[in-house]
């Protein structure tokens, strides 16, 4: 990785001098945005805490700007790195602006009172995180969503070139999770901002982060860009999961399958057929896909939940064999289901497997999807 | 921005009117009946003696000084400790000074020694910070404020007892003065005393005053404060050191004063509309130098001769704000929330 704005050596952190993590090396360079990931409790959080120095280290150093932080006053720490940690903070009597314009202390005076240019920045961060409306109303009586954008603008008029965050994203509804995320990888680019947090939302941390840090327990387990760490066994693992999957594509999960012979066959392709899947799993009904193509958006889904699969290889029209091996399953069925509608060159056997069933009388009638 | 300065304008001056009435009125009232244009005349020439320089100037004089500091500390201590009910009554810190300064009287009364100002303040002073030292042991334990309050109280109720008990056993005929002294009460207030008293809260106040910055930092809660360049460690000395030199200094000269440490910073915050300590600190001042010296107006009045003492008067008027605080807790920094 090119110059590290922000590193840690052989740093160890822990409470009262009892080491839980050692030998902590993390590298992370301006314009990067490296994310912390791990069970609850695996010390993502301490880690982060150490690095702001609100925990003292146990051993190592954190190097920020080429220089060790513990040699670092406070107000050199605060031109540089600036926070914004969960726990709510209630201040009294604070609208947001006043709130946003904390983030200027470490550039005013002896009494803290703000310049006029100073005022103006508060005003840019109010803009930048879409909050300007909210800047007279008292910072206590915003929503969770408006108070992590608040934040973030805190954040941003410190004008820092180091942000670290901690589950900057709990606790936010979809749109406020998207928007303050999309806020921030924003700010990286134009800034050229490192940003280092913790997520626990794993699809959102795989699409953010352009490094990503596993965190388990007592170790680092393991650190690498997002398409090295984000494998569906990796995360299963690291979070010590057994039950259900992970989709490392979509970084989705679906519960476990229900195990069985096969009660139901659906006819699937498409993405027609994963809402009938996920049915089927709700009610409890072991059932077998087919035939779907290796590449169809069906079948990563088919393949974790369903009891069995029939499927065909890649852009390959449905062959001789898979019909037949789709048949002899259907025929142990005691139902068949197809949402699909549409049928060509392809999926030409699919449409056959249906008539069959409807003339064995086994067809069900479900709502018709894509496809 | 701007509307704000218009409403702090706005309420400095009419916290400056009442304390100019309320000091007229003060020197007034009493026994001894003056009009505006006799107490205008004697103040524009002094003099030695007579009531309103001998007696009453002084006392007007300490009631407002203290009752400004006791706020004061409150407003810092609630910064402290991030919690709307914290003051030096209600933490113990008062009782402890109280305990320490009966000790000293009585170790010196009983060798014919009266104690100097200094020596009264540095007496509450090492009293207050022993109090405080048991709060913060305290406080390290205990997580939930509403917990820590309660021990508080607990203190200084055990600091109270035992000042109760000295006092009766301890063996002199000036302690009828120590136990009036004992219950709180601005009376028999020296020249010398304002001196001292003023010279001790103006210089904490000024520093107070310049710890603005970090303290409006401290209120946005201890990581964001230390991310924003605040030296926690050496901040939450200062803090506690200057908290602690202003209520010893009161209970030093005027006893325990109940209530005043909270029901002001309150009342003033609400009224301001803000806590920024640039602001809020010369407010709850002036404000607490109006709501003693209305108190103490009311002490030496309502039963006249009988002098009240203060502490009666401050909690009939100041228990009732923080009923309504811990009823309300709205915009109060409760740390269950964190």
């Amino acid at each position: 990785m090119k110059d590290g704005y922000l590193h840690t050596r052989d740093l160890a952190v822990g409470y009262h001098g009892k080491p839980l993590i050692q030998n902590i090396r993390l590298e992370l360079a301006r314009g990067q945005i490296m994310t912390l990931i791990g069970p609850n409790g695996a010390g993502k959080s301490t880690i982060l805490k150490t690095i702001i120095r609100q925990l003292d280290r146990v051993a190592g150093t954190v190097i920020l700007d080429g220089a060790g932080m513990e040699r670092m006053s406070e107000r050199e720490v605060s031109r540089r790195m600036s926070v914004l940690m969960t726990g709510h903070i209630h201040p009294e009597w604070m609208t947001c602006e006043d709130v946003v314009a904390t983030g200027r202390h470490p550039y005013t005076g002896r009494l803290g009172i703000l310049s006029r240019e100073d005022w103006e920045k508060v005003a840019q961060c109010l803009e930048l995180v879409h909050a300007a409306g909210l800047a007279e109303r008292d910072f206590s009586q915003i929503s969770d969503g408006q108070r992590q954008r608040i934040l973030l603008a805190r954040a941003l008029c410190q004008e820092p070139e180091v942000l670290v965050l901690d589950e900057p994203t709990s606790f936010l509804d979809i749109r406020h999770k998207l928007e303050l995320l999309a806020i921030l990888k924003d700010m990286v680019r134009t800034r050229n901002l490192a940003v280092i947090m913790s997520l626990h939302e794993l699809d959102l941390a795989q699409k953010i982060s352009d490094y990503v840090v596993c965190v388990r327990g007592d170790r680092i387990d393991r650190q690498g860009p997002p398409e090295e760490i984000f494998t569906a066994d990796y995360m299963m693992e690291l979070y010590g999961a057994a039950r259900g999957s992970y989709n490392a594509l979509f970084g989705s999960l679906e519960l476990e399958p229900v195990r069985g012979e096969p009660e139901v066959f659906v006819i699937g392709g498409g993405g027609a057929g994963i809402p009938v899947y996920r049915r089927l799993q709700r009610q409890g009904v072991p059932f077998a896909a087919g035939v779907l193509a290796e590449n169809d958006l069906d079948y990563p889904v088919a393949s974790v939940l369903a009891s069995q699969v029939v499927s065909e290889k890649c852009f390959q029209p449905v062959g001789e064999g898979a019909f037949r091996q789709a048949a002899a399953v259907m025929e142990r069925c005691g139902r068949v289901l197809c949402p699909v509608a549409a049928f060509g060159p392809v999926n030409e056997r699919n449409r056959l497997l249906r008539e069959m069933a409807r003339e064995a009388g086994k067809l069900e009638e479900v709502p018709v999807r894509c496809g | 921005m701007k509307k704000a300065w218009i409403r702090y304008c706005a309420c400095f001056a009419l916290l400056g009117v009442l304390l100019a009435a309320l000091l007229v009125w003060n020197i007034n009232a009493g026994s001894v009946a003056f009009s505006p244009g006799e107490i205008f005349y004697t103040l524009l020439h002094p003099s030695g003696g007579g009531i309103i320089w001998g007696i009453r100037l002084p006392r007007v004089l300490a009631a407002a000084v203290l009752g400004g500091a006791l706020s004061v500390s409150g407003f810092l201590l609630q910064t402290f400790f991030a919690n709307p009910i914290a003051g030096p009554f209600v933490l113990g810190i008062s009782s402890g000074a109280k305990l320490a300064v009966s000790i000293t009287m009585i170790l010196l009364l009983s060798r014919g020694v009266t104690a100097g100002s200094m020596g009264l303040i540095a007496a509450a002073f090492a009293g207050s910070m022993l109090s405080m030292g048991f709060i913060l042991l305290l406080s390290r334990r205990v997580k939930q404020m509403s917990m820590l309050v309660v021990g508080g109280v607990m203190i200084g109720h055990i600091c109270s007892a035992i000042t109760d008990f000295l006092i009766t056993f301890a063996d002199d005929s000036n302690i009828v003065n120590l136990h009036n002294w004992s219950l709180g009460s601005f009376s028999g207030t020296s020249w010398d005393n304002v001196k001292v008293m003023s010279g001790v809260v103006f210089t904490a106040l000024a520093l107070a005053f310049l710890l603005s910055k970090p303290i409006g930092a401290y209120q946005m809660g201890e990581v964001y404060a230390q991310s924003m360049g605040v030296n926690i460690k050496r901040f939450r000395v200062e803090l506690i050191l200057l908290s602690s030199i202003l209520s010893a200094c009161v209970t030093a000269f005027a006893g325990p004063v109940s209530f005043v440490g909270i029901a002001v910073p309150h009342m003033i915050k609400s009224m301001f509309r803000t806590a920024k300590p640039l602001v809020a600190l010369p407010a709850c001042f002036l404000g607490g130098a109006v709501f003693c010296l209305f108190c103490d107006l009311i002490a030496r009045t309502a039963f006249a001769p009988t002098d009240m003492n203060i502490s009666s008067v401050t909690a009939v008027f100041g228990a009732p704000v923080v009923i309504y605080l811990m009823a309300s807790r709205r915009g109060g920094r409760m740390k269950e929330g964190a």
